[in-house]
């Protein structure tokens, strides 16, 4: 079974987030850089799907120079290569889906698999927009995930709001993880090592000869407002409890 | 000159500092009250391939350099330094003397179970009599047909309840001196070896100490490591070679009391400010940090010229001397920095303080690091 995983980098959650006036992306310098946290789940999940069948784990990734560390990272996890589709261009989801299914369909698969979503513009759309280029069923939200290599079915688990739902789909399809789904394994010091011999092949992204205009502009960026400072409520408890449930009403309107 | 590190090494460090963070550092403090590091961090920690950091690939370790061993030792020094000298002794003097001398049978047997961490390593030279007068040992090994018979007793070898196999020093020719001295392999399976009770210590809780007992210990003549009688000078080569792990883990654990100095004097508020605004506590902050930075490139350096096959007696001394003592000088501030929860066990800095002490004692303590230092000085400069 050859089995694509879709890995994207991003700043480190606990990045803290610098914009300066006008900036219609995020200041980058002094960034930790790290593998994407859904598409670690998803990467987890193929490791799990190639030690149970069989096959190949391929990473295929997009962006500047800087994403071969968490190609590095992936493949010291122990995906087996990777496909690196080089590009300093700001894109959107939309050429970035086009050039990732461009090279899905030369590479050959069986199965496709990322995250639900990208932590860094949290727009969930690449699954999701790849399975459309290349006309493939999908499941998206998986908390669950069970193929069947012989009847080529996949019978998934996928999460909705405060429900799950239960769908079945053939081979080949595009799968996105959800947090639950599994819990990623630490890249081992002897793996790290041997990740070093593995192959990474780099892809111009002009070369792909894919239409990299994008549909979708940044005008701007504005930092959410700070947030108000916690009001502490003193007093008897029963005024308290009164006064907070105005509050709660009339201020918060969440009751 | 390039300073900088290899991207699998800062992936590795990445990866130990991961791993300190979400699976050391939450049971610092029961190994530190139970003095016993948990079954399942010694398996996290085999999972994770830290008990191959000196082993060469070929033989399922990693296969560093001396820079890269030293970088991942710095990290190593961030978190208790009990359960990190389980790690130190076994990849530095617990199995370098095999990767060093071991004839290929001998690498073949070991190694790879060494690299698993299925087997620890340990180092048996230090004996009731003979501390830092090492030459001095009275452990006797007798040829009989093929098979060596030891008899003798050592003290403070570290790892000695949880080792399988032992790097020991005995004597073969007593009219010979230190060239009287051979290496064997000795498997605490052999008949005849025996370990005494664990000894209790001010510090390094979680690694355990103890005392060896020979009774007509039984060693096949194959199990003599390198040459017999170059026992001496192979213990001597193999100390050199632990100095600069040893130093590392000194450097990391300076780090870390430096990092968290910092941060306590920046928040911590007496007389209206952080304690931060005091140019005294300055001060000692600027110490700490240039004495740590000195340390950091004498250990790369030391490292660097090993990795040349340069010998690096000399340096090795003065690194082993320098660490331990800026070790202890950091250790000494950071209690001071603190004040009062400096020296509280809820805290972990007493600890370091405690665990520090030792650096300055074990694998040759900083006045016998002099003595190397001045004998060597002394051949260079009367030839």
């Amino acid at each position: 079974m050859k089995i694509l995983v879709l890995v994207k980098q991003v700043p480190d959650t606990a990045t803290k987030i610098r914009l300066n006036p006008g900036d219609t992306a995020i200041q980058t310098d002094g960034i930790k850089w790290v593998i994407n946290p859904y598409d670690e789940f998803a990467i987890e999940e193929c490791l799990r799907l190639k030690e149970k069948a069989g096959g190949e784990v391929v990473v295929l990734s997009l962006g500047p120079s800087r994403v071969e560390e968490a190609i590095r990272q992936a493949l010291a996890m122990g995906a087996d290569r990777a496909i690196h589709v080089m590009t300093d261009a700001v894109i959107d989801s939309q050429v970035a889906a086009r050039a990732l299914a461009k090279v899905a369909q030369e590479e050959g698969y069986d199965l496709i698999v990322t995250g639900k979503q990208a932590v860094d513009d949290d727009q969930a759309q690449v699954g999701a927009l790849v399975a459309v280029e290349l006309g493939l069923p999908q499941v998206t939200v998986v908390i669950e995930l069970n193929v069947d290599v012989e009847s080529r079915r996949i019978r998934a688990e996928r999460e909705l709001e405060g429900a799950s739902e239960i769908v079945e789909l053939p081979m080949p399809a595009v799968i996105t993880a959800q947090r639950g789904l599994n819990e990623p394994r630490y890249p081992t010091l002897p793996n790290i090592m041997k990740a070093k011999k593995k192959e990474v092949k780099s892809v111009p992204l002009d070369s792909l000869g894919v239409d990299t205009t994008p549909w979708v502009r940044v005008e701007e960026l504005t930092l959410p407002p700070e947030r108000p400072a916690a009001k502490i409520l003193t007093g008897e408890p029963e005024e308290a409890a009164k006064e907070l449930a105005r509050l709660l009403h009339e201020e918060a309107k969440v009751i | 000159m390039d300073f900088t590190l290899s991207p699998e090494i800062l992936q590795m460090k990445a990866a130990v500092r991961d791993f300190i963070t979400h699976e050391v550092e939450p049971a610092a403090r029961r190994i530190e009250e139970e003095d016993q590091v948990p079954d399942s961090l010694i398996e996290a920690s085999r999972a994770l391939g830290l008990f191959g950091i000196s082993i060469p690939e070929e033989y399922g370790g990693l296969g560093l350099s001396m820079v890269d061993k030293c970088a991942i030792f710095e990290e190593l020094g961030q978190t208790i330094n009990g359960y990190t000298t389980i790690l130190g002794a076994h990849n530095g003097i617990g199995s370098v003397g095999i990767v060093t001398f071991g004839s290929p049978e001998q690498k073949s047997r070991y190694l790879p179970r060494m690299a698993s961490g299925e087997w620890v390593g340990a180092f048996a030279l230090t004996e009731p009599e003979a501390g830092s007068n090492a030459a001095a040992i009275r452990t006797t090994a007798t040829k009989k047909g093929t098979r060596y018979v030891l008899n003798g007793q050592k003290i403070y070898i570290t790892n000695a309840p949880e080792a399988h196999v032992f790097t020991v020093m005995a004597v073969t020719d007593p009219y010979r001196g230190a060239k009287g001295i051979t290496s064997f392999i000795v498997e605490k399976t052999f008949p005849g070896f025996r370990v005494g009770t664990v000894e209790k210590k001010m510090g390094l809780h979680g690694s355990h100490t103890a005392q060896l007992y020979f009774e007509d210990l039984e060693v096949p003549e194959e199990n003599v490591l390198g040459q017999e009688g170059e026992g001496y000078v192979n213990a001597l080569k193999i100390l050199a070679n632990g100095r600069a792990g040893l130093a590392a883990r000194a450097l990391g654990s300076c780090q870390y009391l430096l990092d968290r100095s910092t941060r306590y004097a920046l928040e911590r508020q007496q007389f209206e400010k952080p304690i931060f605004e005091q140019q005294i506590i300055q001060h000692y902050l600027a110490e700490m940090a240039t004495e740590i930075e000195t340390l950091r490139w004498m250990t790369y350096r030391v490292a660097w010229m090993a990795d040349q096959g340069a010998n690096v007696i000399k340096e090795a001394a003065m690194l082993k001397l320098y660490g331990s003592e800026v070790y202890n000088r950091v250790a000494d501030k950071a209690v001071q920095i603190h004040g009062g929860i400096g020296y509280i066990a809820d805290y972990p800095i007493e600890r370091f303080y405690r665990d520090a002490r030792i650096t300055r004692i074990y694998e040759g303590t900083s006045e016998i690091q002099k003595n190397i230092i001045a004998a060597q000085l002394k051949k260079e400069y009367a030839e």
